[in-house]
């Protein structure tokens, strides 16, 4: 079939009618009783014959709303043009005139609500599981290219000292944009290894951490300077960082690290976690490997029960599994539809045993006389009137308690600023809610100091806060170009 | 990477070492801590005080009790070794201010914490009681730095093998009862102790401050996994501590939570003994 459309496309007899008949290509994963005795990845990839024959599926189409539907504004449709056409390195240095971490978003960025969305094929079927697998084909070209040690132009030094604060994406993004201006670059990271919560967070089956490795070392290559162990605002400050140390601007990248409690009875019993710590212990500090290459202990939980809906709760739950839970429970107060987390996440985990119980929330949780988690006391709610988001909102139903038997309980409902930077920043103007406060160009209200990411935006995804670092660091270089 | 500069064996199973961390030493104040990681591949993160740092030379002091596999594998390390990751300061540090008379009281490896705070209130003018407790003379360290620091000093050891044979609260309670009774305690060491010693003084109102060490992993508040109920809030040990008023704490929750990983712990050190190469050629 391949062949065939090949010729037509060459020919320039191919026609609308030919895609829509090309069967979207199913990404070929790792069977689910096999995937949750290991942490490899997932999703293998697509081969080369999946990619070309999905990216014929593309109509080429002229407005290109794909393109709107992208935070960053990726040429969408020239780089999928380039893969049907068998030019994978052209592909490539499209996606990345916009995107510097293909491997990373082709693989985390939640596509079904944003090119995909809004891509037409998957309006035709009135289907966006048929839309055009964008997400596939940008992760196909980044691991195609991935042996390919290529290391951006650096410019002649400008003499500028410029300080990043936190090496997650939005981080790695700015700092590799400062530094291509010739800049001398500093990543400063609290933890001892560098990618914040591409490699704290999120799972290893989700995204090897290889992945990341090779983006840190692009940036060394660059010549920029990785400074780990190192906590802004407790290690120097900010103010010591620009009065005293020599730095013309700072980057604001530290995530939003900060995690929430319910607040229920029982929260501070062994055993209950928030997703932050299950997985920092987990993937970090690889607890999986306890006892045999690793040092750090991590609950032996037979039956979990995680609370929430996102992405952090996807993967605590699927991590849990992965570590030898026999049952792993996630209690979400609304119903699937409601659920923040990815489709493909959601499906994944169903797929590997984690069981549902929708319409649910945790009104307190019990412990023994040595303060181990024991149970969990559920209640069922029901949709009542919509809120103010015009979504209708859960409401218990009284008398419908019930107990479920857990020894491990993972809070996963969200998280905050984390106060060290806007405690140690005098000036630095925060939101009711602790984060920074930016204009359009990501700019703080001190001169010289910008931030983006989770830290401004509140917890949200890689490709917004690499989106918001790649404006910030031309606005911070137009900035410094500027210093006298 | 953090050379080991000196180390020196204080008893059977205390170890001081002096680490190269310029911009540590530079920032550290009194009462707070640093999160330490051997190996950056395989080893777990810590917290351990710095009793005390030497901004000119650009080196800090840890004081640590061999209990587990962690703490064994840096009793192991010899000078010129490298720590791979020491992160910090982290924590609070004390308030320190000239309230009038204090009284320090430490049990065993709490001494070491203890002691700058002793002469950092010494120094703002206050006059210092130190009572200073442990199981036995081998276990009490830092007597005599403190004398260097305190107006008063009283040794107490469970088996009497030097000073009183009396556990902290006998003379801490002493102290509450005369006449110029303290104005302000401070309490470090085993947590039963700090519990008792605050029990003691919460008698005689006066205010204590207590400093707990639970388990951390990145200690800058990310996780929780330090979390204790103070006053009926729950706190982060790492960012909203070490210290707390010590008449607030849930002394019993805490010691339940430091149990986490019992099973885990005593494993892990089990094996690290037994197949620590005996000649060297780990």
């Amino acid at each position: 079939m391949l062949n065939e459309l090949i010729q037509k496309q060459s020919d320039g007899t191919i026609k609308p009618s030919d895609r829509f008949e090309i069967p979207a290509q199913l990404i070929p994963e790792q069977p689910p009783s096999e995937r949750v005795k290991n942490n490899l990845e997932v999703s293998l990839g697509y081969t080369e014959e999946q990619a070309r024959l999905e990216a014929l599926r593309c109509l080429q189409c002229k407005n290109a709303p794909c393109e709107q539907g992208c935070p960053v504004n990726i040429r969408i449709r020239d780089f999928i043009a380039a893969i049907a056409d068998g030019d994978y390195k052209k592909s490539l240095s499209i996606i990345k005139e916009n995107s510097l971490l293909p491997a990373v978003c082709g693989r985390v960025c939640p596509q079904e609500v944003q090119c995909q969305e809004t891509c037409t094929v998957g309006k035709k079927f009135k289907d966006v599981s048929q839309a055009v697998s964008i997400g596939r084909l940008e992760r196909f070209v980044a691991d195609y290219d991935s042996d390919n040690e290529s290391v951006p132009k650096v410019a002649a030094p400008t003499g500028r000292k410029v300080a990043v604060i936190g090496s997650g994406p939005g981080g790695i993004v700015t700092a590799t944009d400062l530094r291509r201006e010739g800049h001398d670059v500093t990543v400063f990271e609290a933890f001892h290894k560098p990618g914040g919560v591409m490699v704290y967070g999120i799972p290893e089956f989700r995204l090897p951490k290889s992945i990341i490795s090779k983006e840190i070392n692009v940036l060394e290559k660059m010549g920029v300077h990785m400074a780990m162990n190192y906590v802004v605002g407790k290690t120097r400050t900010i103010e010591q960082l620009m009065k005293e140390d020599g730095f013309d601007a700072v980057y604001i990248g530290v995530g939003a690290g900060l995690p929430y409690f319910m607040g229920i009875e029982g929260e501070n019993l062994i055993g209950v976690y928030s997703a932050n710590e299950f997985l920092t212990r987990a993937n970090l500090m690889k607890a999986y490997k306890f006892g045999n290459g690793a040092d750090t202990p991590i609950a032996n939980s037979k039956k979990v029960a995680v609370i929430g809906g996102g992405n952090v709760a996807m993967d605590s739950a699927r991590t849990a599994k992965r570590l030898g839970a026999e049952h792993v429970y996630l209690i979400y107060r609304r119903t699937e539809t409601e659920m923040p987390a990815r489709v493909e996440e959601i499906h994944h985990a169903k797929e590997e045993g984690i069981e549902f119980l929708l319409l649910q929330n945790p009104k307190k949780i019990i412990g023994d006389e040595e303060s181990f988690v024991t149970g969990i006391e559920v209640i069922k709610n029901e949709l009542g009137e919509p809120d103010s988001s015009g979504r209708r909102r859960p409401v218990p139903i009284a008398g419908s308690e019930f107990m479920i038997d857990v020894d491990t309980v993972i809070i996963a409902v969200g998280n905050g600023a984390n106060p060290l930077i806007g405690q140690t920043t005098p000036d630095l103007e925060l939101n009711k809610w602790g984060y920074v406060v930016v204009d359009d160009n990501c700019k703080t209200s001190i001169d010289g100091v910008y931030a983006g990411g989770d830290i401004v935006l509140g917890a949200a995804t890689v490709i917004l806060a690499m989106g918001q670092g790649r404006s910030a660091a031309a606005a911070m270089n137009e900035y410094l170009s500027n210093l006298k | 990477m953090y050379k080991i500069i000196s180390k020196k064996q204080l008893s059977k199973d205390v170890f001081s070492a002096d680490i190269d961390a310029p911009l540590i030493a530079q920032s550290r104040k009194p009462g707070q801590f640093v999160i330490i990681c051997i190996n950056n591949e395989y080893s777990e993160r810590i917290p351990l005080t710095v009793a005390g740092a030497d901004p000119e030379k650009g080196t800090i002091r840890l004081i640590w009790q061999r209990v587990g596999k962690t703490t064994a594998e840096l009793s192991d390390l010899c000078e010129g070794d490298v720590i791979e990751s020491v992160t910090g300061p982290l924590g609070n540090p004390t308030h320190i201010e000239n309230f009038g008379t204090v009284v320090c009281v430490g049990g065993g490896i709490g001494n070491a914490p203890l002691l700058p705070i002793a002469a950092g209130l010494k120094e703002a003018g206050n006059y210092v009681i130190s009572i200073l407790g442990a199981r036995n003379s081998d276990l009490l360290i830092l007597a005599d730095d403190f004398e260097k620091v305190s107006d008063e000093v009283i040794l107490v050891t469970d088996d009497g093998s030097i000073g009183r044979k009396a556990l902290v609260t006998e003379p801490l309670k002493e102290v509450c009862e005369r006449d110029k009774k303290p104005d302000m305690a401070f309490a470090i060491g085993p947590v039963p102790m700090m519990k008792f010693s605050s029990l003691v003084t919460q008698q005689y109102e006066v205010p204590t401050m207590v400093s707990l060490n639970t388990i951390m992993i990145d200690g800058t508040g990310m996780c929780g996994g330090c979390r204790v109920d103070v006053g009926g809030e729950t706190k982060f040990v790492c960012v909203d501590g070490p210290e707390f008023d010590g008449h607030l704490v849930d002394y019993n929750m805490m010691m339940k939570r430091q149990n986490a990983y019992k099973d885990q712990e005593t494993k892990a050190y089990q094996f690290y003994k037994d197949h620590k190469c005996k000649i060297g050629l780990d």
